[in-house]
């Protein structure tokens, strides 16, 4: 095979979901050429009638107002929801920004919401959109303040419930501190878990942040972020041994640019990206160089993705890394050019155990083969792969496809299987069936 | 059984008009159902219907050749020269019935052994591949349609080009994945043999979901797969939701499995499996339309023929001329219709050749069945001027 279509091949997987019809053309002969073209974009733009997080949000406190069911905003919620997974899932599908969706998807999985606690389901589209999205090349600690800011991770990680034992509203209500949105800040959005830090610095960095919640419905601007003094810890407070005077909501924006300065932070990011990209055990001379220009450059993720890029390893054949079952429902839809119907990628994600913003826990979807495979997951798989071709409106030709696509990395005995096939639907399941395709 | 939930998530099917009198679809003749099977990959014709009588049928076909009758694992009787498979018993008393009718040696007008190219024109209705979007039965329902009740029903999927074009139709499928089927297994199952990471598990997935087949029995997987053991609940659900007096009157099955290169067999092998699940597919299908089985219609058809003679791998490779079952309470059947080519002269000397062009029973089913008066076959069914429907299937 020529070496330029199987590099061309190699970015259009690895750094995106899988080659799009006549993408492979597009790329050519000069694959980083088009990784790098691909990062200076902009995510795609998403359908403008999906409502901002404000909106969802009120509604839910609306509908959990009092003891009084209201089934009409939770079902509103909840199309909102599957409103959001499809345009997700078309931009990642049918767009001409692959590599933008993936980082998208890489940092919204690094910042996890999840719908395991139903009562954010209407908004954890929004927060992708809002505060994910316009930050992918921009600068980390952007994307880490708009994160921590953003209604859904306040409500997510209970922060929105923190009060100051001292502060006014917490010595009359006699609330306390929530420390979860302090702990997984330090475990799994900044320094990571050997980042060198221990439970006194959660407590701070948790007493930091009290105060910082969302807006309640008697407000005009219910449901957007609000800084409230009335339940802020007053006092100085030290964190990672730096003493932070009170400062009211500048305490906590102070501590995120520091946090995100730390170089262990930019050795978890660095190693979490060289994960997703690379290797479930990427090589560590790889990690350091992608750590340092996290460092040197102050957190500007455009650079660090070309960091990543310019790896070695990460052009390396053939390729290593498990499609999660989400990045092989994509792929499959991508190769063919068609996005699934409006609902079904919910339904299809959540037979393939992988529904959209539904990750069990804060430490969002994992990133290693190990995870993902089992007896019954791989048998799914390849259920799904002919589900997903019985269904498709339209099936190209396989054969068509193969040469348009990934054809090029497919054994002979696949190749000819796909030819050979009784009908188009069939020799679409092959090819999606086939072990090289659960890989990117 | 299908329940409430499952007839709503019809896409905007005529169920979600609740309470329409039949009158609405006026157009179609009294209640009558017709039903097209579409049977991918090319079914074996002459081992559905086996000319015992021809004279060269037992030298060419060979070790494919099926037992006479009577005898055990025997083909069965129909008339003085053709016998059913045994593995299709279960249509057999509808040939007693005079509800089954066999069209020996159809084709579509077209020669191709592609597999792609002639499903296309089996679908599309025409005589030459030419970009076309729209399938026959969607022009026929064009033409039946008034008002904006969804006459047409695609089960199991997508709807299939036969039915795409410009009338609406509806769709059903069970929920949720169903199992592969076990030929696509086999095949995925080489190209996993030698992988390191999925090629265990995928061993292991395989023994684990043998094991529960077992233990739960066929009939605990419901519409859960795509193997010939899949078809019969597809054929009842349609069957239900047809019977429904505001239901659609048109649909299409699909059923695969027919690409028998290997290991087809004559009484035992693929083929054998296949055919007790069409036949049971079909009985179900009779069953679940319960009285307004009278005044249905059935008809199977394929996209070409096999080979007359066996080739290396105990099965047989692409052909010419297939068959069509007709079927129904509706139907004149207990007759073996059409011209028989014979087995003397074969068509690129390994082929059945074909004698009946399949576009001749389609039109006389629309004609005679669904009242389509000649002005409107000439528009389902263009550039075919000279093939003249069929008389007296219905």
């Amino acid at each position: 095979m020529p070496a330029s279509t199987m590099a061309a091949l190699t970015a259009a997987c690895r750094f995106g979901f899988a080659p799009k019809p006549r993408e492979l053309a597009t790329i050519g002969g000069d694959p980083r050429g088009w990784v790098r073209e691909q990062i200076a974009r902009r995510p795609e733009a998403l359908p403008n009638d999906l409502p901002p997080s404000q909106r969802s949000v009120a509604m839910m406190l609306e509908a959990r107002k009092d003891k009084e069911e209201k089934p009409a905003l939770k079902e509103e919620l909840k199309k909102i929801y599957l409103s959001e997974l499809d345009a997700r899932m078309r931009a990642a599908v049918l767009g001409d920004a692959p590599v933008q969706e993936r980082l998208v998807q890489f940092w919204s999985n690094h910042f996890t919401v999840s719908a395991m606690r139903p009562f954010v389901r209407g908004f954890v589209g929004a927060f992708e959109r809002e505060a994910i999205r316009p930050h992918v090349t921009g600068r980390f600690v952007d994307m880490l303040l708009a994160v921590t800011k953003h209604p859904t991770m306040l409500l997510y990680l209970d922060n929105a419930q923190s009060f100051g034992p001292d502060s006014r509203v917490g010595q009359r209500q006699n609330k306390g501190l929530n420390e979860n949105l302090g702990r997984e800040l330090l475990e799994l959005h900044t320094l990571g878990v050997d980042g060198g830090y221990g439970q006194a610095d959660v407590e701070a960095l948790a007493r930091i942040l009290t105060g910082w919640t969302i807006t309640p419905l008697r407000f005009p601007d219910a449901g957007i972020f609000r800084f409230f003094p009335q339940i802020h810890e007053p006092g100085d407070k030290t964190l990672l041994g730096r003493v932070y005077r009170e400062g009211g909501v500048e305490e906590g924006e102070q501590a995120l640019r520091n946090l995100a300065a730390h170089p262990s932070t930019a050795r978890h990011i660095a190693t979490k990206l060289a994960r997703h990209f690379i290797a479930d055990t990427p090589p560590v001379d790889a990690v350091q160089r992608i750590a340092k220009v996290f460092q040197e450059t102050g957190g500007d993720l455009r650079r660090v993705t070309l960091a990543v890029v310019q790896e070695e390893a990460a052009w390396r054949e053939p390729l290593g890394k498990l499609r999660t079952p989400n990045e092989l429902v994509i792929s499959a839809y991508r190769i063919v050019g068609q996005a699934p119907k409006p609902g079904e990628a919910f339904m299809t994600l959540k037979n393939l155990d992988q529904p959209a913003f539904l990750a069990p826990s804060p430490a969002g979807w994992p990133d290693v083969a190990s995870a993902w495979v089992s007896p019954e997951t791989t048998l799914r798989r390849i259920d799904w792969a002919q589900t997903f071709a019985q269904r498709l409106p339209d099936p190209p030709d396989p054969a068509g496809v193969m040469a348009d696509t990934f054809g090029e990395m497919l054994p002979e005995e696949v190749q000819q299987a796909v030819r050979r096939a009784p009908d188009k639907r069939m020799g679409l399941a092959l090819l999606v069936a086939s072990p090289q395709f659960q890989r990117r | 059984m299908i329940g409430r939930r499952d007839a709503l998530r019809m896409i905007g099917g005529a169920f979600a008009v609740a309470g329409l009198p039949g009158a609405a679809f006026a157009a179609i003749p009294g209640n009558r159902r017709l039903i097209v099977v579409l049977q991918r990959g090319a079914m074996d014709g002459l081992a559905a219907v086996a000319p015992l009588s021809d004279p060269n049928y037992a030298a060419l076909r060979g070790s494919l050749a099926l037992k006479p009758p009577g005898g055990q694992e025997g083909a069965l009787a129909l008339n003085t020269d053709f016998a059913l498979h045994p593995s299709l018993a279960q249509l057999q008393p509808y040939y007693a019935k005079h509800e089954l009718l066999v069209v020996h040696a159809t084709g579509n007008g077209y020669q191709t052994r592609s597999h792609f190219d002639a499903q296309d024109l089996m679908e599309s209705g025409l005589s030459a591949k030419r970009g076309v979007s729209d399938g026959w039965l969607n022009r026929a329902l064009a033409l039946l349609q008034h008002g904006d009740q969804r006459l047409g029903l695609a089960v199991g999927g997508a709807t299939p080009l036969i039915l795409r074009g410009s009338v609406p139709v509806a769709s059903w499928e069970p929920a949720g994945f169903r199992e592969a089927e076990s030929g696509f297994i086999d095949v995925v199952a080489r190209f996993y043999a030698g992988d390191d990471l999925l090629g265990p598990s995928f061993k292991e997935g395989i023994k684990a979901q043998n094991f529960s087949d077992e233990v739960l029995g066929g009939d605990m997987k419901g519409g859960g797969g795509f193997g010939p053991q899949s078809f019969k609940p597809l054929c009842a659900a349609a069957g239900k939701l047809l019977a429904a007096p505001d239901g659609p009157r048109v649909a299409v099955l699909e059923m695969g499995g027919w690409d028998t290169h290997v290991g087809e067999g004559a009484e035992k092998g693929r083929l054998a499996t296949n055919f007790a699940g069409f036949a049971a597919g079909l009985d179900a299908l009779a069953a679940s339309l319960g009285d307004a089985w009278r005044e249905t219609a059935v008809v199977t058809v394929t996209e070409f023929g096999r080979t007359v003679r066996v080739n290396g791998n105990n099965g047989t490779d692409h052909g010419t001329a297939s068959l069509m079952f007709v079927m129904g309470g509706a139907v004149k059947g207990g007759r073996v219709a059409g011209d028989w080519p014979g087995l003397s002269r074969l068509q690129d000397d390994r082929d059945l050749r074909v004698a009946t062009d399949g576009r001749a029973v389609m039109k006389g089913l629309l004609r005679d069945h669904l009242g389509l008066d000649t002005q409107a076959l000439a528009r389902v069914f263009p550039e075919s001027a000279g093939i003249k429907p069929m008389d007296r299937l219905v």
